[in-house]
Formats: C-alpha cells, sequence, structure tokens
C-alpha cells in the first residue's frame, strides 16, 4: 500500500450511521432521493413523486428542484443551506449506450451566485443510483473536515471527520480507493469527488469524480469543472463523498426493454468502431482534435480571444500529444460501455514544478478546452506545459477553463499596462511565460500572493482592479471574457452572431454545453435570419439540456455520425442519433415519448433554471449581456488583423464605405451595429421561447409547458 | 493458440455442431445461443463462422472480463462482465454473441466438442503458433 490507510483510519471519529433499505431501481429510478446535513449530521430519504419525475425528469432537474427548495433568496453561495447536489437521469448508468455514466452537481455558484450545473463523468453517480438514491444533496457546514461515505452493498451512510487525508485530489481518491476496498476486485467499485487546495481560495474550484482504471491501476478524475462547485465543497469542510457499490451489471437499472437498449446501444458501438477514425478520432485524441480544426478556421482562442490562429498551434496540434504523450490501445471510457473513449491520459508524465515535482503522475486529458484556454489564449505552445497546468489544475481543484480565459485577461492587462510587477508581487505575465502562468497556479494552490486576487476570477478581478489601481474599467469591461460572472469556454465568436447568443443567453453563464452554432452560422450559413437563429437557440439548448436530465454525455450525440447523416432532412440534429435517444428512453422507463416530447421535459427544466435565475436577482435582459470581445474587434491591431473583412462588412452590411476613414472610426461603426445586432437576437430569441423582452418566462408559456407551479408564478408574475 | 478451424466446403449443413454447442452452453437446442453459426451460401454450400482467438476483443473491455488463457483462447468472465458488448462490436468476424434473453455475451472457447460430432469432419480443433 501507498499509503498509511490504518493510520489515517485512527483519526477517523464517527458523526452519524444511518442505515437505509436496499431497493432495486425501478424503469431507471430508485424513487428517492438522499438528504445529509453536515451542520447537523441529519440524514434522510426524500421519495420521488410522479409529478417530480413528470416536471423534472432527473438529473440537473432533480438537483435544481431539490436546490430551489433548499435556499432563498437571500442566499449565497457560502451560506449554510446552500448545497452541492449530484443527480442521475433516469437512463443514465446503463452500460449499453455510449456515454451515460454522467453525474450532474448543482449548487448556487460563488462566480455568478446563480445557480451553477456542471456535467461529469466518472463512477459517482452511476454507482450512487444503484446504491438506491436517485440524487443526493448535502446541506450544512461541517465543524471539521468530513467524509461522507455511502456502502451501497450494505445500505449504510456514514459522516466522519477524516483530519488527516490528501485535499488535493490526485493523493485523496488513491487514499479513498485504497481505504474503502477491501480487495483487489473491490478498487473498481469505488468512487469518489473531492475538490483540493486551491478550491480553498479561489471562486473557480472544480470537482473531481474518480473511476478506478484497472489496466493503469490508478484513480483517474474527470471533472464538474464549471462555477466554482469545489469552492462550495471546501467551504463546507468536505473532502470526499465516496460510494462503493459492488453489483454493476448491464441492466442494473431494470428497463422494461433491456433488448431495445442492448440494440440501439450495439448500433451506435458499431456505428463509432466504424467511423471515428475518418469523422472525428475521439478514440485516438479525445476532443484534442478540435484544437487544429478551430486555428484553421481562425476559432482559436489567441492572447484572449483577440485573435483566431497562430503561426504556433501546431506545436499544441492532437497529434503532438498523440505521438509524445498519450498513452494507446486503452478503453479509455469515463462510465462503461462508452466506446467512444475520448478520456484520454497521459501516463508517467513527470513533474517540473510545484510540490508534486519530480513525480510521475497521470494526467486525465487534455480536453480541447484546456489546450485552448491554457494554450494559446495565454500564447503558450508548449504541449508539456499544457499538460503541467493540466495536472495541477485538476488535483488543485480549479477548473482549466476559468484558469485559462483569467490568465488571457491578466495577460491583456499586463500588455496594456495595467498590470505590472509591483502589483503582481512580482510575477510577469508576458503572453507565454510559462514559468509564471504555472507559478500562479501554484500560489492559488497555495492561497497567497496574486493567486488570491486572480482565483477569485474576472468579474472581481476588474473591480479590485479599479477600485485598487484605478484601471480602466471601460476597457476591462471589454476585454473580460466573462458573462454572468462566468468565464467564458473556448470559441471565438466575433463571426458568428448566434453564437453569440449560444454563450450569452446560456442559463449557467458562456458554457458551449447549450449551444454550440458556429459552424452552421459562420461556416455553412444555415441559419441566415433572425428568426432562424433563434429558432436554432431554442432547439439546440433545450435539445442538449437533455443529455444533463438523463445522466447523458453530449459527445456521442454528434462527434460521431451516421454514414448518410449528411442526406437527412436536417443533420445538424443528427436525426437517427436524437430517435436512438427517444428509443432508449421509452426502453428504460416504459413511457412512450417522441422527439417532440423529449423538447417538452428539457423546457420545463430549462425555463425552471431560468425562474431560479430570476428569484435569485439576475435573470432578466441585462444578464445576458456579453463583453464586446465577444461581438467584435475591441482594438485598433484587432480590427486590422482582419482589416480586410471588417472593411467588406462595412461596405456590404452598412453601406459604409470605410475608405478614407480611420481605424477607430471603423472600430466605433462596427461596434454600433454588431451591439444592436446582439439586442435584436435577443429579442428574436425570448420571442421564440415564450419569454418576455425581459426576458422572463411568460405565465402563459409556464402553463403550456405544464410548469406553472405556484413557486414559480409568484416570481414572474409582477414581471409580465 | 488453439483454435476451431472450419472447412466450410465439406460442410454438409446438418446444424449438429449448432445443436452441441447451444446443447452444451445453455441446456438447450438453438441456434441463436451456439458460438458457432451455419449459413446456407446457396445450393448444397454451406458458411462457417465461428471465433478465431484474435484477441481483438481483449484490448476493449473496460472491466478485464476477457482474457486469454494459456492456450490462446479467449475466455469471458461471466462475474466480471457488465455485459456493454464492445467485445461484440469491435470483433472483426462478429462471433462474440449474445441472445435475447442473456446480458453476458458467449463465444467459442475451442473446447472441441462440436468437431467430435461433426459427420463431415469440416471442424478441427488445431493449435498454432
Amino acid at each position: 500500500m501507498k499509503y498509511d490507510i490504518e493510520k489515517l483510519k485512527s483519526k477517523h471519529k464517527l458523526l452519524k450511521e444511518f442505515n437505509y433499505e436496499i431497493k432495486p431501481v425501478e424503469k431507471g429510478y430508485t424513487n428517492r432521493t438522499l438528504y445529509v446535513n453536515i451542520s447537523t449530521n441529519d440524514i434522510k430519504e426524500k421519495p420521488v413523486s410522479e409529478e417530480m419525475k413528470e416536471k423534472f425528469t432527473g438529473g440537473k432537474g432533480f438537483g435544481l428542484k431539490l436546490l430551489w427548495d433548499a435556499v432563498n433568496e437571500n442566499t449565497k453561495w457560502n451560506s449554510p443551506e446552500n448545497e452541492i447536489n449530484i443527480g442521475m437521469g433516469p437512463i443514465g448508468g446503463n452500460t449499453n449506450y455510449a456515454g451515460s455514466g454522467k453525474s450532474i452537481v448543482t449548487s448556487i455558484s460563488p462566480m455568478t451566485n446563480i445557480p451553477i450545473d456542471s456535467n461529469v463523468g466518472g463512477y459517482f453517480g452511476p454507482y450512487l443510483k444503484f446504491s438506491g438514491f436517485d440524487a443526493m444533496e448535502i446541506q450544512g457546514k461541517a465543524e471539521n473536515e468530513v467524509i461522507i461515505y455511502i456502502d451501497g452493498n450494505n445500505g449504510i451512510i456514514q459522516i466522519f471527520e477524516a483530519p488527516d487525508e490528501a485535499v488535493d485530489s490526485h493523493v485523496l481518491a488513491e487514499q479513498m480507493v485504497e481505504m474503502f476496498a477491501e480487495n483487489e476486485k473491490e478498487k473498481q467499485h469505488i468512487s469518489s469527488v473531492s475538490a483540493g487546495t486551491g478550491s480553498e481560495t479561489a471562486y473557480i474550484g472544480c470537482l473531481n469524480f474518480s473511476f478506478f482504471d484497472k489496466r493503469r491501476q490508478v484513480a483517474r478524475l474527470k471533472q464538474a469543472g464549471r462555477g466554482g462547485t469545489g469552492t462550495v465543497f471546501r467551504d463546507k469542510k468536505i473532502k470526499a463523498l465516496v460510494v462503493k457499490f459492488s453489483g454493476l451489471k448491464g441492466n442494473s437499472n431494470n428497463p422494461v426493454d433491456q433488448k431495445t437498449i442492448q440494440k440501439v446501444g450495439l448500433k451506435l458501438h458499431k456505428e463509432i468502431l466504424e467511423l471515428d477514425d475518418k469523422q472525428c478520432r475521439m478514440r485516438q485524441v479525445g476532443t484534442a482534435h478540435l484544437t487544429e480544426i478551430m486555428d484553421e478556421y481562425d476559432l482559436l482562442p489567441t492572447h484572449n480571444y483577440k485573435y483566431g490562429s497562430h503561426k504556433d498551434t501546431k506545436n499544441i496540434a492532437s497529434d503532438v500529444f498523440y505521438n509524445n504523450f498519450l498513452t494507446k490501445g486503452y478503453p479509455d471510457g469515463c462510465w462503461f460501455g462508452c466506446t467512444m473513449a475520448c478520456a484520454k491520459t497521459a501516463d508517467h508524465f513527470e513533474l517540473k514544478t510545484g510540490p508534486y515535482k519530480g513525480e510521475k503522475v497521470t494526467v486525465d486529458g487534455p480536453e480541447y478546452e484546456t489546450v485552448a484556454g491554457c494554450g494559446s489564449n495565454i500564447g503558450i505552445f508548449d504541449a508539456a506545459t499544457i499538460l503541467e497546468i493540466n495536472f495541477y489544475c485538476d488535483t488543485y481543484g480549479l477548473d482549466t477553463i476559468s484558469f485559462g480565459t483569467m490568465t488571457a485577461f491578466i495577460m491583456e492587462c499586463w500588455d496594456n499596462g495595467i498590470l505590472d510587477k509591483e502589483k503582481t508581487g512580482g510575477l510577469d505575465f508576458t503572453w507565454g511565460n510559462r514559468e509564471d502562468a504555472l507559478e500562479l497556479l501554484h500560489q492559488i494552490g497555495r492561497g497567497e500572493g496574486f493567486g488570491l486576487i486572480a482565483g477569485k476570477g474576472i468579474r472581481r478581478m476588474k473591480d479590485h482592479f479599479e477600485k485598487e489601481w484605478n484601471a480602466d474599467r471601460k476597457f476591462m469591461d471589454d476585454i473580460g471574457m466573462e458573462a454572468k460572472g462566468l468565464e467564458y469556454s473556448e470559441y471565438i465568436t466575433k463571426e458568428s452572431l448566434a453564437m453569440q447568443g449560444g454563450y450569452g443567453l446560456a442559463l449557467k453563464g458562456p458554457q458551449h454545453d447549450e449551444a454550440w452554432l458556429i459552424f452552421m452560422d459562420m461556416v455553412n450559413n444555415q441559419i441566415p435570419t433572425f428568426k432562424d437563429k433563434a429558432e436554432a437557440l431554442h432547439y439546440f439548448p433545450m435539445f442538449r439540456t437533455w443529455f444533463s436530465i438523463q445522466g447523458l454525455c453530449k459527445l456521442p450525440w454528434n462527434d460521431v455520425e451516421p454514414a448518410n447523416n449528411a442526406e437527412a432532412e436536417e443533420p445538424a440534429k443528427v436525426p437517427e442519433h436524437v430517435q436512438n435517444y427517444v428509443d432508449i428512453f421509452n426502453a428504460t422507463t416504459g413511457r412512450n415519448i417522441d422527439k417532440e416530447e423529449l423538447i417538452l421535459q428539457s423546457e420545463r427544466v430549462y425555463n425552471f433554471q431560468r425562474v431560479f435565475n430570476i428569484r435569485m436577482g439576475y435573470g432578466n435582459r441585462e444578464h445576458d449581456n456579453i463583453p464586446y470581445r465577444s461581438m467584435g474587434p475591441v482594438t485598433i491591431d484587432e480590427y486590422e488583423s482582419r482589416a480586410e473583412r471588417y472593411d467588406g462588412q462595412l461596405k456590404e452590411k452598412l453601406g459604409v464605405d470605410p475608405a478614407g476613414k480611420s481605424t477607430e472610426e471603423k472600430v466605433k461603426i462596427l461596434r454600433e451595429f454588431r451591439e444592436s445586432e446582439y439586442e435584436k437576437l435577443k429579442d428574436a430569441a425570448y420571442d421564440r421561447r415564450g419569454w418576455t423582452r425581459d426576458g422572463i418566462p411568460t405565465t402563459e408559456h409556464l402553463k403550456k409547458i405544464g410548469m406553472a407551479l405556484p413557486e414559480l408564478l409568484e416570481v414572474v408574475k409582477d414581471k409580465q | 493458440m488453439k483454435y476451431l478451424k472450419t472447412y466450410p466446403e465439406k460442410c454438409i449443413g446438418c446444424m449438429t455442431c449448432v445443436d452441441v454447442c447451444s446443447n452444451l452452453y445453455f441446456k438447450e437446442v438453438s441456434p441463436e445461443k451456439s458460438c458457432i453459426e451455419v449459413y446456407d451460401k446457396d445450393n448444397d454450400n454451406f458458411d462457417l463462422s465461428v471465433c478465431n482467438q484474435c484477441q481483438t476483443c481483449v484490448a476493449e473491455c473496460p472491466t478485464l472480463a476477457l482474457t486469454v488463457n494459456k492456450f490462446g483462447v479467449v475466455m469471458v468472465n461471466k462475474n466480471l462482465c457488465i455485459g456493454c458488448y464492445a467485445c461484440v462490436a469491435i470483433c472483426p468476424t462478429d462471433n462474440m454473441r449474445t441472445h435475447l434473453e442473456g446480458i453476458v455475451p458467449f463465444k467459442c472457447i475451442a473446447c472441441g466438442a462440436c468437431a467430435r460430432e461433426c459427420p463431415a469432419d469440416a471442424l478441427e480443433i488445431v493449435t498454432e503458433d
């Protein structure tokens, strides 16, 4: 054993033990949720009603419903009544359909003060469900460090003090496996949730969900990255949640029609195995295949989203990781039966910096977002540095997307004289300075220096820089790539109005999981009118919400497509795969939905979340505003880098002759145009969604979708 | 490596191998539950399909339920299998099999029972390096 587990255990103090009856899952549901309060050490089961299933379906729907009932309009992220909720959906946990093992975390976010939802792989959610609970909510704050342990084999839940276990996730996840597995075989039956030392002071904290890899003999980690859930977790003094479940079978969901699920799953397996090499190469390099594609289309965030490509992108392209770092030939799914297998790893990676310098570790990823955010966007074109940042972000419990985007903001502030060494405590944020980018990360891990300021995210940095150093607020608002308080994920949206809406209208803040419309809009010109864009901003956010109410991954929907997909009526929707989802939902639950009702299930939860935002004070039109950097060129050199394109647009779209005009004048004219276009887009999208022009769901719309719940009507009635 | 070698040109389509195999595995006579399949190619000509122990499936299993024994034969550990069918999908000859009532896939383990009963000498257990 690597760790002295007995010594760690000797310091444990049992605070509460709760026994529950083990019951089989019925048609994808356990029909109960688990409530744990770590202030009072109260543990109880809550029944799941048929109405709850009808209105909220599962996953983030259940998480948000439980959260709504737990908080009030004054709740802050660190209020004791705030919760960390983890939900599964009815389809989730099946082992036949690729991408069926996602857990969804919900909480009030320290970044945005509204609900965050984050979709994550690893085994925790499915094991939690098969242990007996559709969702788990954790309320309160522990006095001392605690671990919550769910023994799904014996129906026992324990809360105990755990003072000596590690905080950083790559160590803690290993300790949990060694502590709770009674033999080699059981190691794969353990999954933990943990954060890291960075989550203790930074607001960009993430949660790591573990899954034990038998071939590598290591507890690997997947991240619920966005919105600071790790920060809430550590504020509650939770070290880890641990579940053990040993009885996983192909029919653990107890579906009504196992054969259909097997048949549809097998069809997708074969499609992936036959076509992935020719399409997205997810099995080879994972999502990192996007790096070179985004560069080619001028969409790769470079130097804080100022540019969309770079001559050195070849140094961080997917083949560099594939040829030099990634372990090949393993089934890299983050849940059983996922043949898309995109969870790549670099094994035996030797760390060059930080507290674990010299250790050889397994680094999960890098995902595309990490390569872009912690690479090109901060001017780092070195694959090993990106892996090092990736590793430390994960183990410190920090979101790689927010870390990348906020460091890009810092570097542009440095570039413009807003920051200097005096202000940063000696750190030099010249583009591409990998030593100091890593040192910033270690400062966040240690909770000291400039890291304390930076780790709070862009919105709070802007406040700090303005208040303390009189920095130009307007410029920072223009270049600070955050909306609703959350950092942007890693795509350039300047030339795609629809995608500006995809980010700006996203409920939790600018994350691309609601809509990714850039190619439809900018490259293929399939949605030219406002009406078309509004329809896309209705359909895709609703459709994609469905993954998170079912416990599914989005990737097998359109990162592999049937060979004849292009011939389908609406290829962007991948209709054959939509039908797969309808079929496996019906085969699991015994219900009989069609693709329209699928959208309705999402629409209920989506509108509930919007009203939740309004309830917390941040769900109106003004909160869907976005920084100008995401709409168009902020600076002179930015305009001039694409002068031909912008001059052409002035002529063709605005009827303005650019000849004789200064770049400054042209920037201003283009800006007025693009900002007005974005406002028109909001109008069109709100109309299509059944919302007022202030972004409030109308009472009629809530009635129409079956969500005229008294608590929702109470929030929106005076805002119609 | 030990495997069941087939000589389809000798096959007379009597289905004895299928009956023997399904009876041995599942205690019933059913073509759906046999590790070997007999196809009608055309009049009086048949194709035989069975696992050639190529081991492609082994690397795909997420639970290490598939192993290679000392004879080079791929074995399914029913206790470890979680029925994901990744092995079924990746099998280049479609010989990791499933049937309607089961969760765990099944395959030929080169036991030789069918070869012993074949009246046409169309099946043979062979060992090759």
